[in-house]
């Protein structure tokens, strides 16, 4: 290596950093070069300190720099080796191709009959169970999630706004006075405002519920990039651990957020711990604010392997925090349907509202629910 | 980037050991990391984003910084819907009034005149951004900047980027020094990733144990030697168990550790630690926990 600048090098450790999933840009890469300057590259201490100082922005950055700055300058283990994943199970869908193609399927029908089968196939998707739809009816749902408008569920704002009716509002009588130079005026009124509550998602992607993580993160893409929806929306993947896939589903084209969040979650159909992984939340996100006074919404079938008693405390702690938490169970919309689980049975007592969620139409209702919550 | 060695900002911090024993002087015990980074800070005038743990001394770092150098400490606490008005300037509405009507009943001056008068810099109230530019050198700290709004990261985006503040009415205010900038956040919510390019990023990590007993010395020395020792031990203990909901930060051993000294504890027993123990644990389950955890701890 010593053949090599010292910028060289140090360029080359940025790319590797980046390569090792820390979103490195241009910039952070040149301040990473103007710190080590400034604290002498000579030093080993110090160049780890600028890196991580420059080229990180959260601790799960720091946990991959420190990996890689150890196998790179000390150069005792070979590189972390970006293991292949399997191909990414959230299938992509086939590109929306003629509506033609994809309702007319198989049987030739005069054309004027067409819009009348694609109304009443519309009307058929919606009440069907998203695990049993061909690839060509998800193309079709996707459509029709951008149907879908969530509106952000509200709170009284600490700021206030003028009225025609309320208070007296002193400032902006003041001002309007002070406008006349100082010829007492009309007065003026405010009332407190509303603004978005912050909304968060938490998706079960473990092996039973597989068939609905497609439609779910759909969902939640939906709710995180509508238009006219201003609050924060965060998502978060849960199983056997927890993934924040916010950043991920922030891109507006909903196949590219998805294949995204893919690519970042790493316990797809994978076993279950929701316990564990609420814990794991409410310690790192939650508790800190990101609950408090939210709504939470849980997608999952409450199939838990691990201990039910740890689930229902952190249920009670997420209740505590939350503005209120509801639980959408996509099999609670099948005919017959009895909350027997051991994770849904221990959780049910801090839930403020247990809803369906199988097929467009309760998602529809469930956005409604949150609206409202 | 042109890396301007400013003669002002690069006075203040000489290398990263000197900062880190200016700091000490003040009572801060920081690692030598933290030492280096903040040096960075000064020299490169880049704002400091901070993370970690409640209680593991954010904001003392920024008093820690402004008492080390002699600075004044400008603090911002953000909270949800803070703007512009209460970060950067205000007009003082009612005396401008006052003014206007004294104005009035001495009959005195022309339109003009009394217009300008009404926007003087005595009517003008400097919130914490703008009293940062005009007393500079400054440490300003932004405290929980992740309580704020978007909108006003944005905000904060514009100002931290070319410390200026243009106020219609009366001009440019442009710092001659940039103020040092610490920003804290609890990590309620992602800051936008053009904030956090902006800033050098540092997570602050419970100490280790003969760290916190050098804070918790520094901090009380009225506090004895072998009892401070014994209480970091024990938080250190409870701080690996991983069942608490929340595990103890620094400030929470110094309180235990005061409450000890106060109540003439020489050495921790079941009793006394079971009497204070609400300095220490602030949720009723923790409390339980450890209550049934203490005896079996005490006995090592």
């Amino acid at each position: 290596m010593s053949a090599h600048a010292g910028d060289e090098i140090l360029i080359a450790f940025a790319t590797a950093v980046r390569a090792a999933g820390v979103p490195v840009t241009m910039d952070r890469t040149r301040t990473f070069l103007a710190a080590a300057a400034q604290l002498g590259v000579g030093d080993r201490r110090s160049t780890y300190v600028a890196g991580r100082a420059t080229l990180c922005s959260g601790p799960d950055d720091l946990d991959r720099y420190d990996k890689l700055f150890h196998s790179w300058f000390d150069a005792q283990e070979p590189l972390p080796r970006t293991v292949e994943r399997e191909r990414d199970p959230v299938r992509s869908l086939a590109p929306g191709s003629d509506d033609d193609d994809l309702l007319g399927q198989g049987d030739a029908e005069e054309p004027e009959d067409l819009l009348r089968v694609a109304a009443s196939d519309t009307e058929l998707l919606r009440h069907r169970d998203v695990a049993e739809m061909s690839p060509a009816e998800k193309a079709l749902m996707a459509r029709m999630f951008d149907a879908l408008r969530p509106r952000s569920p509200v709170r009284p704002a600490h700021r206030r706004r003028p009225w025609h009716r309320g208070e007296v509002d002193p400032q902006r009588t003041l001002r309007r006075t002070l406008r006349q130079l100082g010829e007492p005026g009309r007065v003026e009124w405010r009332r407190r405002g509303v603004r978005p509550r912050r909304l968060v998602l938490l998706i079960d992607v473990s092996g039973s519920m597989h068939a609905y993580a497609d439609a779910l993160l759909r969902l939640a893409h939906r709710f995180a990039t509508a238009d006219g929806r201003r609050g924060p929306v965060e998502v978060f993947t849960i199983g056997t651990r927890l993934t924040h896939v916010t950043r991920a589903l922030r891109q507006r084209d909903a196949e590219s957020a998805l294949v995204a969040a893919a690519q970042v979650v790493p316990d797809w159909s994978g076993g279950t711990r929701l316990g564990e992984t609420l814990r794991v939340f409410l310690d790192r996100w939650g508790q800190r604010g990101m609950a408090r006074g939210s709504v939470v919404v849980i997608f999952s079938d409450g199939w838990e392997r691990g201990d039910a008693a740890l689930l229902a405390e952190q249920m009670g702690r997420l209740h505590r925090l939350a503005h209120s938490v509801v639980w959408v169970n996509p099999h609670r919309g099948r005919v017959g349907y009895q909350p027997v689980q051991q994770g849904i049975l221990a959780a049910l007592p801090h839930v403020d509202h247990f809803v369906a969620g199988h097929s467009l139409a309760t998602y529809a209702d469930l956005s409604e629910v949150i609206a409202h919550a | 980037m042109p890396e301007q060695s400013n003669p002002a900002s690069a006075g203040l911090s000489t290398s990263p050991t000197d900062l880190g024993a200016k700091l000490s002087a003040t009572g801060y015990v920081g690692d030598d990391a933290l030492a280096t980074v903040t040096h960075l800070a000064l020299v490169m005038q880049r704002p400091l984003l901070l993370e970690g743990e409640p209680g593991t001394g954010k904001t003392a770092l920024a008093e820690a910084i402004a008492q080390a150098l002699e600075l004044p400490l400008i603090r911002l606490q953000c909270y949800e819907g803070i703007d512009a008005t209460q970060a950067l300037y205000d007009w003082d509405f009612p005396r401008q009034i006052l003014h206007l009507r004294a104005l009035e009943a001495t009959g005195g001056a022309d339109v003009e005149e009394a217009e300008k008068s009404l926007y003087d810099e005595r009517f003008l109230l400097a919130r914490p951004v703008l009293a940062a530019l005009r007393q500079c050198p400054a440490v300003l700290l932004i405290d929980e900047v992740d309580r704020a709004d978007d909108e006003f990261e944005a905000f904060l985006l514009e100002v931290l980027s070319t410390y200026q503040v243009t106020i219609p009415e009366l001009g440019t205010v442009k710092a001659t020094t940039p103020p040092i900038v610490i920003l804290t956040s609890n990590r309620t919510r992602e800051l936008h990733d053009a904030l956090k390019r902006r800033c050098l990023y540092h997570w602050i990590d419970h100490p280790g144990l003969e760290r916190e007993v050098a804070i918790v010395r520094s901090r009380a020395p009225e506090v004895s030697e072998r009892l401070s020792r014994q209480v970091v031990t024990l938080v250190q203990q409870l701080r690996g168990r991983g069942d608490l909901l929340k595990p103890p930060g620094v400030a929470e051993t110094l309180d235990w550790a005061r409450a000890l000294d106060r109540l003439g504890v020489a050495e921790v027993d079941l009793e006394s630690a079971a009497l204070t123990l609400g300095a220490l644990m602030k949720y009723r389950e923790d409390s339980e926990r450890v209550k049934q955890a203490l005896d079996r701890m005490l006995a090592v």
